[in-house]
């Protein structure tokens, strides 16, 4: 295959096409529509009562990008919401306020379900009741206990379960009118697992040197279907298919990662990133790593939605439940500290990283608090350097590209510098 | 029978508060052989079962508004509450070394984190990070919620070296439900006439029954009611608020003060939820663990940590104290960058607006130094109930 | 000769410092930011240039024989002559603008003010660089500023002109001034009549006026190679530089403080709007580093806004704050509050002294913060930036390092402002 073939067969464009096709389901009134979160997102498990998947998260995303979050969290403000609380919540409020519009122009229904999967994030619990206050509607809770000690005790997992069978199931049985069929949910866990061993493989590429894609910012598209609501389709297996092929074909020409602007000329340092990117102003972040010749080579965010690598976890459809329990309870959020050093720790010696670079969001507790000490424990582990930068989600008045850039070079230029004194940083071929 | 007066009482809890070495808790655990200390943070834990394993339940809320926080700074971002960097900077300057376990609720990220981030620096330290049930069925969340009273019960028997046995947790169950009911009856006794009870009185006192052995904080309770009967105060004319959002990080006690001064009696408030968590008496009889579970799912107050599942119940709690207590309005005083009370607050606010019960909102840092601001705020805020009260 | 050059575009002041092959430094200048970057930068150079030209005319004469004294009187001069020349250039410009249609009707009014405005600087400059003469400012924007707001509020008066007029001209030309770098035929022409000068006002000197002047034009025959340029500063949307000779001002603070103190650790810089806690190895390489970019807490800034609140000199506050007798516990950091908690203070009782020292250590206890998130404080710990010529500040400091990290070598130097470039100096040896 030639490269004009790899631009035109573009999975992006193909990602592209299935969110674009969710909104259209989403808002054309012809389906049940449940809200929920991405981690603990039970795509699989909506799809059995045919319930459309909506994620606020998202959303706030789609608006960031498109410049329109600002507004909306000024609106929520406006309403009474503290400028200290979490962005996605007030862009979320705030887009409710200014006529509930879609990506697609056409405006949100109001769901027939919220979906609350308390996992990772206690901010969670707050904008789904937040939401109920409008909306009014059925709102179910699905108590994900946090996994304190690494390692899920069965008690947390017979909980989950137990959820699932007396409140979940039941309550989206009642909203779709449609009874619980089990087999119809292994059916869509077993797709689920194809699809993730090919999301798999599609992250180690990036032990390559020179990595062909981009762990984050790239790695932002490639995690959209695994994460929103085609885990579990026959489409995911498709994209993630087409995206090995085009990985393959990267992997063959020797290419650097893929920036929006186009390949990366030449790879010259390596990251593992913690923390969720800003949205708000993501091409100009991303171009800051990709000018300078960083590619990203592994990120926590990638696993926010659900952990597959680090402990081999795959939607098991002999234990629909409980696996779902499972992918519940191992979100990387709702890991415990200790586990998120040793997950960075370990990315950074698999991957060959230069270093860690932490993004702190503002407004993101679950994230943020503790991530100086994450920095500190990772540092000593590898003895690599790490640094810190500060931005938001998705209010672009807590991003300033000077400051982030002045970070970013001094960080860049001292790994040059360490190199040179023949230091422990790593070079790309 | 105590004959101390007021100020003698409150003389002994002021210096319990100001004393961040815990001097009280460390001659307890000095006093007999073999005596461990359990910290535990906002905003609820079953003291009971520390208290059966014959341990000291330690309320840890933070430095105080007099702590300068040096080395707790590198541990978290200028956008998190302080209550979490004023408690590593204890724990740090070893104000902490005589403490064996530390125990974190399930109120928030900053909170949980923090558990990860005892579970690196303290390696050889008991820490157990106790996650509420959010679901509150006696046979879903009651089940998990059992087996992590278990669990906790199991772990204090490892740390001990002893057993807990039922009899000891149905006794630890009676004397804190003793505890209990002698709080309440100092908040219904400041709410009648809050002129005998200044909140910064109470609030020590409150205070003092973090760090103080159970036992000894209810007589001191009911040694303070019999003398603040016996002083005589003057009647002031203020309007009667109550106070919510301070369940976590502490205002300054000048804050309090301040809003007395400034002319609004705090009739309720959620300072230290931990002694008032249970409505009622817990059940004395039976399996102690499945009463403790029971307790809490059906007989829990309020707050913006714990979800509730029904909309119309809803702000049920806050609005039932505002009627039984009297109150003329709410105070929503929210720590800087707090989740739980921040974003819980429009919900309050709208159901308070729906029933035009008046109210304000402020923000604090346990180290706030401007009472300036919060006078003028809550002066204001009472003279508008005054001069255009509800009949 | 080959030199080695470091640029520090701050924002308030640019700076420049320049070393010969052997990393041992020859010359620094200083100038004022400006909207031009690169005419800042070259004039920050050509300042650095000139100031090394003085240490080669000083290694050439010795010290012995008056030769100190002819070189200060030299100096004082030359500066006198550069502010001649531009005063001239100003008048020149100011009066070209004369011709522009809207002063056409005041213009031959104009004319005559601006004659007499600048006849009277021009009477007053000898005065301005007499022989320890006090200047708020060493610029000349400043300066010549000041000087002609003065005298043309009372010309305008007494000559019944607009006064906005003079002003607007005067806006107008000094910005076409500072974006000019005078040629360096001209600054040697003024270095020679600097020294005649010098030689006809300076008495018992032992070197002889030809001597002086052979030496001189030698040392300005000799050329300074440029041989490397780094340029460093933060907010820059752009540098003047190509991107191979950028570094970034982290890494030239660390490097800068790690060549004036070799057994530095730890760097604190507080600068005019943001703080720096900086730890650097054994060979002056960042390990680590944080900063506060967002908030002017604790920053020079604060200072500033201050020293307006309580209507008294910027250099005043630290000499007032050593008088207190304790330290009034400030809890508002943020610059926004801090005047209203001021003013409470003041109005309760408490002495400016004693609110001062307050201030002070809160504005250290946020120094404090940063350096804790950076790694903390190591041996030898140098503290560099406008803030470190605060008595107050740095005894706060130097208490709150004891109390918390022991024992530790404090560092400061008078030249800390210059640390950024001389790292970046630093940074283009190690380039070549």
């Amino acid at each position: 295959m030639s490269k004009q073939d790899v631009i035109k067969s573009n999975s992006q464009i193909v990602q592209k096409e299935m969110i674009t096709r969710n909104y259209d389901k989403i808002t054309s009134g012809k389906v049940k529509v449940s809200s929920t979160f991405v981690p603990g997102n039970l795509n699989e498990l909506l799809m059995c009562f045919d319930i459309a998947n909506n994620l606020p998260e998202i959303n706030a995303i789609q608006n960031a990008m498109r410049k329109k979050s600002g507004d909306m969290i000024m609106e929520a403000e406006r309403g009474g919401h503290s400028e200290d609380v979490c962005t996605y919540v007030k862009a979320d409020i705030g887009m409710m306020a200014k006529g509930n519009i879609a990506p697609n122009g056409k405006p949100f229904p109001d769901p027939d379900v919220l979906l609350l999967s308390y996992t990772g994030c206690f901010t969670f619990m707050k904008w789904f009741e937040l939401l109920r206050e409008q909306y009014k509607c059925p709102t179910v809770m699905l108590h994900v206990p946090y996994d304190a000690n690494a390692g899920p005790t069965k008690n947390m997992r017979d909980y989950v379960v137990k959820q699932l069978k007396e409140e979940v199931i039941p309550t989206l049985e009642k909203i779709s009118g449609i009874k619980f069929d089990i087999d119809r949910l292994r059916e869509y866990l077993r797709k689920s697992a194809k699809a993730e061993d090919d999301l798999v493989w599609m992250l180690e590429q990036s032990k390559r040197k020179p990595s062909p894609i981009d762990c984050y910012f790239g790695g932002i598209y490639y995690m959209g279907p695994i994460f929103t609501a085609f885990r579990g389709t026959d489409e995911a297996i498709e994209y993630y298919k087409l995206l090995r092929v085009e990985i393959e074909e990267r992997i063959k020409l020797g290419l650097c990662a893929q920036s929006l602007d186009g390949d990366m000329p030449e790879e010259k340092y390596r990251l593992v990133v913690e923390g969720p990117p800003n949205w708000t102003n993501f091409r100009e972040f991303w171009q800051m790593f990709s000018e300078a010749g960083a590619v990203v080579v592994a990120s926590s965010y990638t696993k926010v939605g659900g952990v597959y690598d680090y402990d081999g976890f795959r939607h098991d459809a002999d234990h629909p439940l409980e696996t779902l329990a499972d992918y519940c309870l191992g979100v990387y959020s709702n890991r415990n500290l200790p586990t998120r050093v040793d997950m960075l720790a370990k990315n950074i010696v698999d991957y060959e990283a230069d270093g860690l670079l932490i993004n702190s969001i503002k407004s993101c507790n679950s994230f943020s608090a503790g991530q100086l000490v994450i920095m500190r424990e990772v540092e000593k582990l590898t003895g690599k350097p790490g640094a810190f930068i500060e931005t938001d989600l998705v209010d672009p008045r807590y991003f300033s590209a000077a400051n982030v850039k002045n970070r970013l070079e001094s960080y860049f230029q001292m790994i040059d510098q360490k190199r040179r004194a023949g230091g422990s940083a790593t070079l790309a071929v | 029978m105590s004959t101390k007066s007021v100020k003698e009482l409150v003389t002994y809890c002021q210096e319990i508060f100001d004393d961040l070495n815990f001097s009280e808790a460390r001659r307890w655990k000095a006093a007999k052989a073999g005596r461990k200390v359990i910290g535990f943070m906002p905003v609820y834990v079953p003291r009971e079962i520390i208290h059966a394993a014959g341990m000291l339940p330690l309320g840890i809320l933070g430095g105080g508004a007099d702590m300068e926080v040096i080395h707790g700074d590198a541990y978290y971002q200028s956008y998190i509450c302080r209550i979490p960097r004023s408690t590593i900077e204890m724990a740090l300057s070893g104000k902490l070394d005589f403490v064996d376990g530390m125990m974190f609720p399930s109120i928030c990220d900053v909170i949980r984190n923090l558990s990860g981030i005892w579970q690196l620096l303290f390696k050889d330290k008991y820490v157990r990070y106790f996650d509420a049930p959010q679901n509150f069925k006696d046979n879903i969340g009651g089940v998990f919620y059992a087996n992590e009273l278990r669990e906790l019960r199991e772990g204090l028997e490892k740390l001990g070296g002893r057993k807990i046995s039922d009899a000891d947790m149905r006794n630890s169950i009676s004397v804190f439900n003793e505890n209990r009911s002698w709080v309440n009856k100092v908040y219904d006794y400041r709410a009648a006439s809050p002129w005998k009870a200044p909140s910064a009185e109470v609030y020590l006192l409150m205070r003092a029954g973090m760090v103080l052995p159970v036992e000894e904080h209810t007589q001191l309770i009911k040694d303070y009611l019999a003398a603040a009967e016996a002083e005589n105060r003057p009647v002031r004319d203020n309007c009667r608020v109550a106070l919510t959002g301070a369940f976590c990080e502490q205002p300054p006690l000048n804050l309090i003060k301040s809003l007395e001064m400034a002319g609004c009696y705090i009739v309720d408030d959620d300072f230290m939820l931990v002694n008032r968590w249970i409505k009622g008496d817990v059940e004395t009889s039976g399996d102690p663990i499945e009463n403790l579970s029971k307790a809490f799912l059906h007989q829990s107050v309020e707050t913006a940590a714990k979800y509730e599942d029904d909309i119309n119940v809803k702000g049920a709690y806050l609005l039932e104290s505002v009627a039984k207590r009297g109150a003329d309005g709410v105070i929503f005083a929210a720590p800087s960058f707090c989740d739980p009370a921040l974003l819980d607050q429009p919900m309050m606010v709208s159901r308070l607006v729906a029933r035009k019960i008046p109210y304000i909102t402020m923000q604090y840092a346990e180290n706030s130094g401007q009472m300036q601001p919060i006078r003028e705020q809550a002066g204001t805020f009472a003279d508008s109930i005054k001069l255009w009260g509800a009949a | 000769m080959r030199t080695f050059i470091g640029i520090d575009l701050g924002s308030t002041t640019t700076k420049a410092v320049l070393m010969d092959e052997n990393r041992v430094v020859l010359g620094r200048g200083i100038t004022n930011s400006r909207s031009n970057y690169d005419v800042a930068a070259r004039v920050s150079k050509q300042e650095a240039k000139i100031s090394a030209r003085f240490t080669l005319f000083n290694q050439a004469l010795g010290t012995k024989g008056g030769a100190d004294r002819l070189l200060a009187d030299l100096e004082r001069n030359f500066r006198l002559e550069q502010f001649l020349s531009e005063l001239t250039l100003l008048e020149k410009t100011c009066e070209a603008y004369l011709d522009q249609p809207r002063f056409k009707e005041g213009k031959a009014a104009l004319k005559e003010a601006l004659v007499a405005i600048f006849k009277k600087i021009e009477g007053e400059a000898p005065q301005i660089y007499a022989p320890d003469a006090d200047r708020k400012s060493d610029f000349f924007r400043d300066i010549a500023g000041s000087r002609f707001m003065n005298i043309a509020e009372a010309v305008s008066k007494e000559a019944g002109t607009s006064f906005e007029a003079l002003l607007n001209i005067y806006d107008k030309s000094i910005l076409d001034i500072e974006s000019q770098v005078s040629p360096d035929e001209i600054v040697s022409r003024q270095l020679l009549n600097g020294l005649s000068r010098a030689l006809r006002e300076v008495s018992g000197v032992e070197v002889s006026e030809a001597d002086a002047q052979t030496a001189l034009k030698k040392v300005l025959d000799t050329e300074l190679e440029e041989t490397y340029v780094v340029g460093t500063g933060y907010g820059r949307v752009r540098l003047p530089f190509p991107k191979e000779h950028i570094r970034s001002e982290i890494l030239c603070h660390g490097m800068g403080a790690h060549m004036m103190f070799p057994g530095t650790r730890t760097v604190l810089d507080i600068g005019g709007q943001d703080t720096k806690g900086i730890q650097i190895d054994e060979n002056g390489i960042v390990a680590n580093f944080q900063m506060n970019d967002r908030c002017a807490a604790g920053c020079g800034r604060y200072l500033g806004y201050i020293a307006d609140e309580m209507k008294i000199g910027l250099h005043e506050l630290g000499p007032i704050a050593m008088k207190a007798t304790k330290a009034t516990r400030i809890n508002s950091t943020c610059t926004v509050f801090a005047g209203a908690e001021l003013r409470d203070r003041l109005a309760l009782g408490e002495k400016q002294a004693d609110i001062l020292a307050g201030l002070h250590r809160s504005i250290m206890l946020r120094a404090m913060s940063i350096l804790s998130r950076s790694g903390g404080v190591s041996d030898q710990f140098t503290f560099t930036g406008g803030v470190a010529k605060n008595e107050s500040a740095v005894n706060e400091l130097r208490k709150l390092i004891k109390d918390n990290y022991g024992d530790v070598t404090i560092n400061i130097s008078d030249e800390s402002i210059y640390t950024g470039a001389l790292g970046g100096a630093s940074f283009a040896h190690r380039a070549v």
